[in-house]
């Protein structure tokens, strides 16, 4: 798996497991999980910073950046503009011109809002990030977003904390067959099967948080989908078997008494 | 000079950006800043006068995902 690297921009990826930080009982645990995971990329979000406790912990010092690949998200922008102030401000920190762009237009169901979406995209990939929008799995608006200079796209398996796996696999191949730029499945991973389905359809990575965070043993469920991404990956290569009703027989028919 | 930093009504006698920085203990390296919805540049912090009424937001990278 060594030589199997994924390539986006130039930039070289050592894990297609890609790991976000929310929800972690503390930066001590969030470390852990982000170093079981073996992932490169991992995802924050940009927040005011606690001007009232001077002494209360960076990420930044759990996590290195000159370690790993810090990206940046725009959760809980609900227009474009919003989406850009936080792109830029991100950027302007100075560790990544990467961009998980988000913009959700939905509450409920934090299903994005893809017309806002795709023009963030333009505007962004203009300035000059590397755009990783988070998007539905609509194969139509994948290309959209390709066309409009998303450096990958990210299709939701389900919506982001439900764990309901990958709702539609059919449509996520479809996105697959028709990409010029990476596929990378954000949301909706519950567990390491999961991970695993998104790999052998022939995704190039997969973002997760919440199935790592909310597991009973985070450090364990990020060993896991590690494995789990490894697994799917090679199985993609490899090529599965075609899906047929009726059996085969394994054993020869012929010498049988 | 009365300010609002992140939400907060908040007074000093810091006359720069960074001297603000300084005065709240934030590592500048590891923040972004916006006046009046503008992004400041780290280079030019130094340099920039604060106005009476600015509205400074200070951010920086937290869990996400």
């Amino acid at each position: 798996m060594q030589k199997d690297k994924l390539v986006i921009r130039g930039i070289e990826f050592k894990s297609r497991f890609w790991i976000g930080t929310g929800k972690y009982r503390d930066f001590d645990e969030t470390a852990r999980v982000v170093e079981a995971s073996g992932a490169d990329v991992v995802t924050v979000a940009v927040r005011r910073v606690n001007i009232t406790d001077r002494n209360s912990p960076n990420l930044l010092d759990f996590i290195d950046p000159k370690r790993f690949k810090i990206l940046p998200n725009t959760a809980g922008c609900y227009n474009v503009e919003d989406a850009l102030r936080y792109s830029r401000l991100a950027r302007e920190s100075g560790i990544s011109d990467m961009i998980k762009l988000e913009v959700i237009g939905d509450e409920k169901t934090l299903f994005p809002d893809t017309i806002g979406l795709l023009k963030a995209t333009e505007i962004l990939a203009k300035e000059g990030f590397i755009v990783f929008p988070y998007t539905n799995d609509d194969p139509v608006m994948a290309k959209r977003l390709e066309d409009a200079g998303a450096a990958a796209v990210m299709p939701l398996g389900a919506p982001i904390g439900s764990g309901l796996g990958i709702r539609n696999p059919y449509n996520i191949r479809i996105i697959l067959e028709g990409a010029k730029v990476p596929v990378i499945v954000d949301a909706g991973v519950g567990t390491a099967s999961d991970a695993a389905i998104a790999m052998e359809l022939g995704c190039d990575a997969v973002l997760i948080n919440t199935a790592v965070a909310g597991a009973k043993d985070p450090v364990a469920m990020a060993e896991a989908i590690k494995y789990a991404v490894w697994a799917g990956r090679l199985a993609y290569k490899a090529g599965r078997i075609p899906r047929k009703l009726y059996a085969t027989a394994t054993s020869p028919l012929e010498g049988m008494l | 000079m009365n300010l609002k930093v992140n939400g907060e009504d908040r007074q000093t006698d810091r006359q720069t950006l960074n001297g603000l920085l300084e005065e709240l203990g934030i590592l500048p390296e590891r923040v972004a800043v916006e006046v009046n919805l503008k992004i400041i540049k780290k280079a030019d912090r130094d340099k920039y006068q604060l106005n009476e009424g600015d509205i400074i937001e200070i951010v920086n990278f937290v869990g996400g995902g």
